[in-house]
């Protein structure tokens, strides 16, 4: 992904730059937010994956804004983080004082037409897009066999595993164990990822998935014993919109290569649509800064402007690799595309997933 | 002795990193910000950490660890002065601490219940820091023993506590557990997301929160009882015994200290047991090895020793699952990750094996700041202890404006202040007809627990019944680790048996039997309403958990209602304490109003303007106060309150109507 972006990125940079060159500097004459406290909204709780997202930025967009203002996150968790959107969407002034940390699960609810959403994606101005990719690993044993034979070992297993919730992130590994055929019997009701990983390495569940950041640091060291074994990746989304391998595992096979090799053909069909989708939502979009409708061009160049700083700036490379992976932290123009993918579904998609959760898992939306 | 040669030259290099000038200095600024932070009820390692956050990007590594540790660390020391002054639980690990902290606080004991649970603290978190160092080492097998059928049996212990704590009546133990789970179950349920008992309100969908039960069930009505009384908290007006006397206690407790700091360790340890449950069953057992048990709930130190004992034992087992598997055992240890994370440090098996000698600083850290914070907390006891000496009209008025701050934290949202009113009035009542209020807490506390582990037992068990029958399937549920915690739960219960309540030193005031009638119907209803509310509910999973426990606790409310319908006069059925000879001047509804009074105010003005408007108020016509002696109380009270916010970062209740919405 890093590699197909960069080729589009840069030169979209360089007209960018070009043609920005002069606003910004005439934006940044007029904005400024000296003696000012910026208030990051994370509809989630102290703690989170959004809130360490935020307080890592935090520090380094405070650094980048003109006049260098105070950023302080404001964690406003509530009915499944959409508590947190609402307000942001109909209370806050567009002043640049205020921005919001869109998560996956804020995006979810979004895509299946929660009736507790209300707010619109589009009316917002992105201003950065962070990307994130996941893993499904299992036993070692099951993974050799997986990978030399996939049809005959879903045949030969069940796989058990500790899910959140079918409307959660997991919609889109509970999703794909579908389309592969994979007889999948998700244990609901645990409160994170971590603890799916926990019953995995109890012997509970058999397989598990995790995000990057959660494989790279706590399962990776349990595959160098010999406990466990990757099966795929999520992959990520190139430039045109298709699914490649995940830049931070280019040695893991990606969902759509298996899927490929189960079935034998391309994948099409509104399940491939809906998985897409909700993958796209909820890990190459997955978290997201807006500010809020109504405001000024000048406010939302100076923070575009802010977050190529950030992400251009040696030290928070330096850092953020554990943090957030090695995946491009989209701002400008790459981020609005990452938007659209992330949060435009079609009506006939929406149908077929509200059904089948109410088919699958008894979820009525 | 392999072990030995690892931990040894690792602790030694650790306490070189600790032993550096700036790392000790960090660590007694995160002691101090702990300790302050922690004294304020409801805040706890959340916000502390929270607000040291920024600033441990950039430190090095030991001294940023040194911070948030010594941070940690003192929560549980410090959320103690809450608990036994002001009868308000400081924080979920030290509820169980009010029901004998706080009576030994109107007896005028303050000072030696404060120094009893400050030496508690303080063995109990070396107690803590030392299993953590050896226990680091060899413990991800025994963790990993602790599977989903383990944690079900744990928390069945954990409701074996009711038995001792359900005093006079059982059978209202029982209620009382069924309604605390009822309570709990409100909001969306875990396996299959259905709405219990939302009525479409988004507050409700997210539940009610710890913070406010806790506040409603046990702050609010001794608050209230306090204020019919004009007197101050301690009832003679003095400090009958100092700090000296507390140390003495906690040496002759000893032992109890050793087996509850015990306990307080193990449930650290095992992930997914909650911090909020390891005061409750320190406290049971306390109750069940103390010989005379009349003492309990009316001022015995030992219940003091007991909880404060584990809650700080615990941090330092809590801390073998966050560092050897990254899973936070906690709200505050989430945070703590994330700080590590920002300090460049992964938690997991990697940093055990590479970075031991850092993994040990965090043992050291978290020894010297319980030797740090207690001692300062011993030293600030005598004079903290003097507030329950202030007439308690003079004192009230602060103490609710900083209830209603500290509930408004936990959602962030007007509908907390409203939470707390509606379970305060519960708790008046649970408090007035004699219902066992820790009986409802626990019932609170685990049932999410219990439905969520019974739910994923009875899952996994039928996968491995499709797959290997019913051996396997027994097998997996009733492990040796399983079978053990089942002997340990006979035992509780015979423990409980063995020693039947003893008689009581004076009647308790009952009455006729209306009141105490009315309420168990109004119990009854309510239960017959969560049973028809989850009836309805479409998704069978979710509905089996609230329609066995409110059909048990009908079952139960039914037998009570006709005992108490029978018998003419018995003092647990027909206990009610307005029916007491000599009852205090004021009614308990004067209080009520008050509180409601101060959520309308800040409703309608904002945090700012509301509190300062009712300290002001209620200090010119409750306690009498000159009216310029009493707005500058509330200039001064407010102002301490909305300050410490801005400090923290925490936000305030906004007024509803938009023209008095200002910056705060």
């Amino acid at each position: 992904m890093k590699e197909l972006f960069s080729n589009t990125r840069h030169a979209a940079f360089g007209l960018a730059l070009g043609a920005m060159s002069f606003a910004v500097s005439g934006a940044q004459a007029d904005v400024s937010f000296e003696g000012e406290t910026v208030e990051w909204i994370i509809p989630f709780n102290e703690g989170g994956g959004s809130d360490r997202w935020a307080r890592f930025y935090a520090p380094f967009l405070s650094e980048a804004l003109p006049g260098k203002p105070t950023v302080a996150v404001i964690n406003m968790p509530g009915a499944g983080s959409t508590r947190g959107a609402n307000h942001f969407a109909q209370r806050v002034d567009p002043d640049g004082l205020t921005i919001f940390g869109s998560g996956g699960s804020t995006q979810l609810p979004y895509l299946l037409g929660d009736p507790r959403v209300e707010y619109e994606y589009s009316d917002w101005s992105v201003v950065l897009v962070s990307s994130t990719g996941g893993i499904v690993y299992s036993t070692p044993e099951i993974s050799e066999a997986f990978a030399a034979d996939p049809v005959a070992t879903m045949a030969e297993n069940i796989f058990l595993l500790g899910s959140q919730g079918a409307t959660r992130l997991d919609l889109v590994p509970l999703l794909g164990f579908e389309m592969l055929g994979l007889d999948a019997r998700p244990v609901f009701g645990i409160s994170g990822r971590g603890e799916g990983r926990l019953m995995f390495e109890r012997g509970e569940a058999n397989i598990d998935w995790q995000t990057s950041s959660g494989y790279l640091s706590r399962v990776v060291p349990l595959v160098e014993q010999g406990l466990a074994a990757p099966l795929f990746s999520f992959g990520a989304v190139d430039a045109d919109g298709d699914i490649v391998r995940d830049p931070t595992f280019p040695d893991i096979p990606t969902f759509v290569e298996i899927l490929e090799k189960v079935t034998g053909e391309a994948p099409a069909g509104p399940e491939w649509e809906a998985w897409k989708a909700f993958f796209v939502a909820g890990f190459s979009a997955q978290k997201m800064v807006f500010l809020p409708d109504g405001t000024s061009d000048e406010i939302v160049a100076a923070y575009e402007a802010a977050f190529e700083e950030v992400v251009a700036n040696a030290d928070f490379i330096a850092s953020s690799g554990k943090e957030l992976g090695v995946y491009p932290q989209g701002t400008g123009e790459t981020a609005e595309i990452q938007l659209k993918l992330g949060t435009t579904i079609s009506e006939d998609t929406r149908g077929w997933v509200v059904n089948w959760l109410r088919e699958k898992f008894n979820v009525d939306l | 002795m392999d072990l030995l040669n690892t931990a040894l030259p690792a602790l030694a290099e650790a306490a070189g990193i600790i032993a550096t000038p700036s790392t000790f200095l960090y660590l007694c600024l995160g002691v101090v910000v702990g300790l302050c932070v922690g004294v304020l009820p409801g805040l706890g390692g959340i916000a502390g950490l929270s607000l040291v956050l920024p600033f441990v990007y950039g430190l090095d590594t030991a001294s940023g660890l040194a911070l948030m540790i010594g941070l940690v660390a003192v929560i549980p020391t410090s959320d103690t002065f809450a608990s036994v002054l002001l009868g308000i639980p400081g924080s979920a690990a030290s509820q169980a601490t009010v029901l004998d902290g706080f009576p030994l606080s109107s007896q005028g004991h303050a000072a030696r219940a404060l120094s009893a649970a400050f030496m508690s603290s303080l063995f109990g978190g070396l107690f803590g820091a030392a299993v953590l160092s050896v226990f680091i080492l060899v413990a991800r097998p025994l963790v990993l023993s602790f599977g989903v059928p383990e944690l079900l049996l744990l928390t069945i212990l954990g409701f074996s506590m009711v038995s001792v704590l359900s005093g006079r009546s059982p059978l209202k133990g029982l209620i009382a557990v069924a309604l605390g789970m009822i309570v709990a179950s409100i909001g969306e349920a875990p396996a299959e997301g259905s709405q219990r008992m939302t009525f479409g309100n988004w507050y409700l969908q997210d539940g009610l929160t710890l913070v406010i039960v806790g506040l409603g069930i046990f702050a609010i009505p001794e608050i209230l009882g306090l204020l019919r009384e004009d007197k101050p908290i301690s009832k003679s007006g003095g400090l009958g015994s100092g700090w000296f006397e507390g140390i003495r206690d906690w040496w002759q407790n000893k032992w109890l200290s050793i087996r509850c700091a015990t306990i307080g360790v193990i449930v650290g340890v095992i992930p997914g047991l909650g911090g909020a449950v390891v005061d409750w069953i320190a406290y049971g057992h306390t109750v069940q090895t103390t010989k005379d048990r009349s003492r309990f709930g009316k001022g015995e130190i030992r219940g003091v020793i007991g909880p404060e004992s584990a809650n700080n034992a615990k941090e330092g087992g809590g801390l073998v699952p966050t560092l050897l598997f990254g899973v936070p055992g906690s709200g505050a240890m989430a945070v703590f990750l994330a700080g590590m994370v920002l300090l460049g440090i992964e938690a997991g098996p990697a940093m055990m094996r590479q970075e031991l000698p850092l993994t040990y600083s965090i043992v050291w850290s978290l020894a010297l700041a319980n030797v740090v914070g207690a001692g300062l907390a011993i030293a600030l006891s005598g004079g903290i202890a003097r507030l329950t000496t202030i007439p308690f009209p003079l004192f009230a008025p602060f103490l609710l404006i900083v209830i209603s701050f500290t509930a408004f934290q936990s959602g962030r949202t007007m509908w907390d202040l409203v939470a707390l009113v509606c379970v305060g009035i519960l708790g008046i009542m649970l408090k007035r007809f004699d219902w066992p209020r820790p009986a409802f807490l626990i019932g609170f506390v685990l049932a999410s627990q219990a439905e969520v582990y019974t739910y994923q037992a009875t899952q996994i068990a039928t996968v491995r019944h499709t797959i290997g029958g019913w051996s396997s399937a027994l097998a997996y549920l009733l492990s040796p680790v399983g079978i053990c915690i089942l002997i340990v739960i006979a035992g509780s219960l015979w423990l409980a048996m063995r020693n039947k309540p003893q008689g009581e030193d004076h009647t308790p005031p009952f009455g006729s039997r209306t009141a105490p009638l009315i309420f168990a119907v109004f119990v009854a209803a309510v239960l017959a309403f969560a049973m028809i509310d989850s009836m309805g509910l479409s998704s069978f999973i979710d509905q089996i958990f609230p329609i066995s426990v409110s059909a048990l606790g009908l079952l139960a409310a039914f037998v009570l209602i006709w005992q108490v319908w029978r018998n003419a006069e018995s003092p647990s059925l027909h206990y009610d304490a307005e029916a007491a000879e000599t009852l205090p001047p004021r009614s308990i509804w004067q209080g009520l109003f008050w509180i409601v009074g101060l959520v309308g105010m800040i409703a309608s003005f904002g945090f700012a303007i509301g509190a300062t408007l009712f300290v002001s108020l209620f200090l010119i016509f409750r306690a009498n106060v000159l009216w310029y002696k009493a707005v500058s109380g509330g200039l001064i009270g407010a102002g301490l309150v909305v300050g410490l916010s801005e400090l923290l970062g925490r936000d305030l209740p906004q007024s509803v109507i938009p023209m008095f919405q200002i910056g705060f």
